[in-house]
């Protein structure tokens, strides 16, 4: 039995393309679960395919002491989504880095339920849009500190870069928290490139293209700063500098 | 090398330059000083083509070409160098990656063959080297976390490394200790100072200029040039101020 087909009233899917999910909802209905084991690490890194429609749902659970990283790039053409169910017990980590960068029509967007179920768990998501067109890229992220998960350290760092008037960026920091010695950090910001910056690049004969390129490297590249696998970090890398060649 | 006739320009619609006339010949360099407001770093701007700065009259030529008629990257790969007043932060992006990616864009313009990036690296570690920073620092984020001084030499090892045939130089002394005041003065002399180059320094004080030793020193004030002298008139500047020079 597939899980009935969600509507914009849930908040979870305000911003979805549901048109776009419809013909392939069958197959993404059930979210994969993962469980990471005590003490366990584990690195991922989500690169985009050729579908015009991608859709990730995962749950993860974290064990005591389990660290998990993960490292996402949803560049969907049509619709992306990157939805995560995250719970950490005691003393866990976890880190998500991820970009959408959207051109055109496209809708891409990423979701997290980060739930402290524990003491002293930790979690950091940063993530950046780049969008031009008429693209949407969202983040929806709520942290939920459970009754006694104490020392939660939790961040969200959003940003988002609006390269024309017609793209729209939605940044939805969320915090529900029962326990009261916690960290919990957010920040989101939406921009588009810095004239003056653009301006010195170009003084140094980088044309407006390539100047703006770089820029948006500058934003987007950091992200995939921690990863150790040396031929994922190149893939992701590579597949992020295309995307911003779309779009800038 | 670079002709200024009759330079009239506005920024939001209020007029700063109001006809400036001004020719410096390849081998040369002339200093521009004048009070807060006066329009030098106008100046700069609209020769380096800085958006919003419109020109309403006159005219500026560099090596005989219309230089208000090309984009700043095209006056870059003409061999313009401005250094900036305040030089601007780009985090994310290194300083190597930033100038390598300048460079070849210029060559490339140039029809001359991009620089790989070992002779790059090389070129650069000289560069910071004759200019005394530390090489380490070109690997972080240009200009995010230095300090000004810092700033002003990263400006003078950019020009060392991009080589151009001129150097407009906004206010490059501002900001400095005696130390950096000698070695951005060292760095001008080695990098501009030749028969096919030239240069244009904006300053406010005299001390660059007794390193610098320019051919000409000219004061702009309202937007024009009023006087014109040699080293001299700088010196005297410097005792007597503007408004009394101005009588």
């Amino acid at each position: 039995m597939a899980a009935p087909f969600p509507t914009r009233k849930q908040e979870e899917w305000r911003y979805a393309d549901l048109d776009a999910l419809r013909p392939v909802w069958e197959q993404f209905a059930e979210p994969r679960t993962l469980t990471i084991g005590a003490g366990e690490s584990f690195e991922d890194v989500w690169l985009p395919t050729a579908d015009d429609v991608h859709v990730r749902r995962v749950q993860i659970a974290l064990e005591p002491g389990a660290k998990t990283r993960l490292f996402v790039l949803n560049t969907a053409p049509v619709y992306g989504r990157i939805e995560l169910d995250v719970s950490l017990d005691e003393g866990s980590e976890f880190d998500l880095f991820g970009a959408n960068i959207g051109t055109g029509l496209s809708t891409n967007e990423i979701v997290t339920v980060v739930k402290h179920i524990g003491v002293g768990g930790r979690s950091r998501q940063t993530i950046r849009s780049v969008l031009n067109g008429k693209a949407t890229g969202s983040y929806l992220g709520r942290v939920e500190v459970a009754r006694g998960a104490q020392q939660t350290d939790a961040d969200q760092s959003v940003k988002a870069m609006l390269l024309d008037r017609g793209a729209t960026a939605n940044c939805k920091p969320e915090l529900e928290i029962f326990a009261d010695d916690v960290k919990c950090a957010h920040g989101a910001t939406v921009g588009e490139l810095d004239a003056m910056q653009l301006f010195y690049a170009e003084s140094r004969g980088l044309d407006p293209v390539s100047a703006r390129a770089l820029l948006l490297e500058g934003f987007v590249m950091g992200l995939w700063d921690g990863i150790e696998n040396a031929a994922q970090h190149e893939s992701i890398a590579t597949a992020a500098k295309d995307a911003l060649r779309r779009v800038v | 090398m670079l002709e200024i006739t009759n330079l009239h320009a506005t920024v939001a619609d209020k007029p700063i330059l109001n006809g400036v006339t001004l020719d410096v010949p390849a081998g040369e360099v002339h200093a521009i000083m004048g009070p807060n407001g006066s329009g030098k770093s106008t100046l700069a701007y609209v020769l380096a083509g800085r958006p919003g700065y419109a020109v309403s009259e006159g005219a500026a030529t560099f090596d005989g070409h219309d230089l208000l008629a090309m984009e700043p990257y095209e006056r870059a790969a003409a061999g313009l160098f401005l250094g900036f007043q305040y030089p601007v932060e780009i985090p994310g992006v290194s300083y190597l990656q930033f100038l390598r990616e300048s460079l070849n864009s210029q060559r490339r313009s140039r029809g001359e063959d991009e620089l790989s990036a070992g002779d790059f690296i090389k070129l650069a570690r000289e560069q910071a080297k004759l200019l005394g920073m530390d090489a380490e620092m070109l690997k972080r984020p240009v200009n995010v976390g230095f300090s000004g001084g810092e700033k002003k030499r990263a400006e003078m090892v950019q020009m060392g490394i991009l080589a151009p045939k001129f150097a407009l130089l906004d206010e490059t002394d501002s900001g400095l200790d005696i130390d950096a005041l000698k070695a951005v003065g060292e760095g001008i002399n080695r990098i501009m100072r030749a028969p096919d180059k030239g240069g244009l320094l904006i300053t406010h004080y005299e001390r660059l200029l007794e390193y610098v030793r320019p051919d000409r020193v000219h004061v702009l004030q309202a937007g024009r040039i009023t006087r014109s002298g040699d080293i001299d008139l700088a010196r005297e500047l410097e005792n007597t101020g503007y408004a009394e020079a101005a009588a």
